[in-house]
């Protein structure tokens, strides 16, 4: 048995964001999506704009996004929710319309949709989650998959030859003219999820300028498909994913310079 | 200067053990415990007095079911 500590004199700093449903997340114990849909949601709760707000919910793990988030969301065919996203808002331009998808959705099957909504400077943001593998559908190969990492597909690991390299989203959406917030951040620990929240906070902010697309890859784990404990798989990222998908500021245009 | 003093409320039913805050803990405050909750988890729980309200367990929980709480700075020994 754990110890009982008295909460009197105390003060509550910090607690579930009311925006997250009560309901328990389907994700595998020390998945990062669940930190990912916190921070959605607390900035949902911050900015208070819980009725002012639309998600575009994506194929992959996060399918289920509008389950947890309590928001108004919509299901997007697999890949399309950046162009889902777009008519959103053009029909509903006062409103904050993001998407939130996986490294399979946007950058596999919808990396057509993502580049020109980028290119075409959508007022919208979009939330990536790249954890290098496909998660729900077993552990393949994804186009993120650093050379030499083991999947269902590729179980000696990518090759160049015959795979390709991993693709870098931030550093090619950023070249385009129509984002305007562009960074890479990381949510293994707790001084990088204080970062990401910032960069969060920052892009859907910059909706209200109308100026262009705000883009925010997370680097994430995959405990199960990694096949490493939570922990272990945390370090895993800060060993290889880092060195290939640094983190940082990409591009920021919303003070105008 | 005063020594920080905190708590954390675990919802044990919720939880996963998947031992991050545990890990994330700068002060061995938590760990896991000897029971399992209704999914069979070993759920993660305050082991000792020493927290010291720094939020990193809470911020690494990705089922957010860390509250944390501080004891008020008037009322610090």
């Amino acid at each position: 048995m754990g110890i009982t500590v008295s909460l009197e004199n105390m003060e509550k700093i910090y607690e579930r964001p009311k925006t997250l449903k009560k309901a328990v997340m389907h994700y595998c114990p020390g998945c990062g999506h669940g930190v990912a849909h916190r921070l959605v949601m607390e900035i949902v709760e911050e900015l208070g704009i819980q009725e002012n707000i639309i998600g575009v919910a994506p194929v992959g793990c996060s399918v289920f996004a509008y389950y947890y988030m309590d928001i108004d969301m919509q299901e997007a065919a697999h890949g399309r929710a950046c162009a889902v996203a777009t008519g959103i808002k053009r029909m509903m331009p006062d409103h904050y319309v993001f998407t939130y998808q996986g490294d399979g959705d946007l950058a596999a099957i919808g990396t057509n949709e993502t580049i020109h909504a980028c290119n075409r400077g959508e007022n919208i943001t979009i939330v990536f989650i790249n954890n290098a593998i496909y998660g729900m559908t077993g552990g393949q190969m994804a186009p993120t998959t650093l050379l030499g990492q083991p999947a269902t597909t590729c179980p000696m690991g990518r090759e160049q030859v015959a795979n390709g390299y991993p693709i870098r989203m931030s550093e090619l959406v950023a070249q385009l003219p129509g984002t305007i917030y562009v960074e890479r951040v990381a949510v293994n620990t707790p001084a990088r999820v204080r970062k990401a929240k910032k960069a969060l906070t920052k892009a859907f902010k910059s909706q209200e300028l109308k100026k262009g697309t705000s883009f925010v890859e997370i680097l994430s784990n995959c405990p199960s498909n990694w096949k490493m404990t939570p922990v272990d798989s945390n370090k895993w990222l800060d060993e290889n994913m880092l060195p290939y998908y640094p983190l940082g500021l990409y591009k920021d245009e919303i003070s105008g310079e | 200067m005063a020594k920080v003093k905190g708590a954390v409320v675990i919802n044990t039913e919720n939880c996963k053990g998947c031992g991050l805050c545990i890990h994330a803990c700068p002060t061995d405050t938590l760990g896991f415990s000897k029971d399992i909750n209704s999914k069979g988890f070993n759920y993660s729980e305050m082991v000792m007095d020493e927290c010291i309200a720094c939020m990193s367990c809470a911020l690494v929980c990705p089922d957010a079911v860390i509250t944390v709480y501080r004891m008020r700075k008037d009322k610090a020994v």
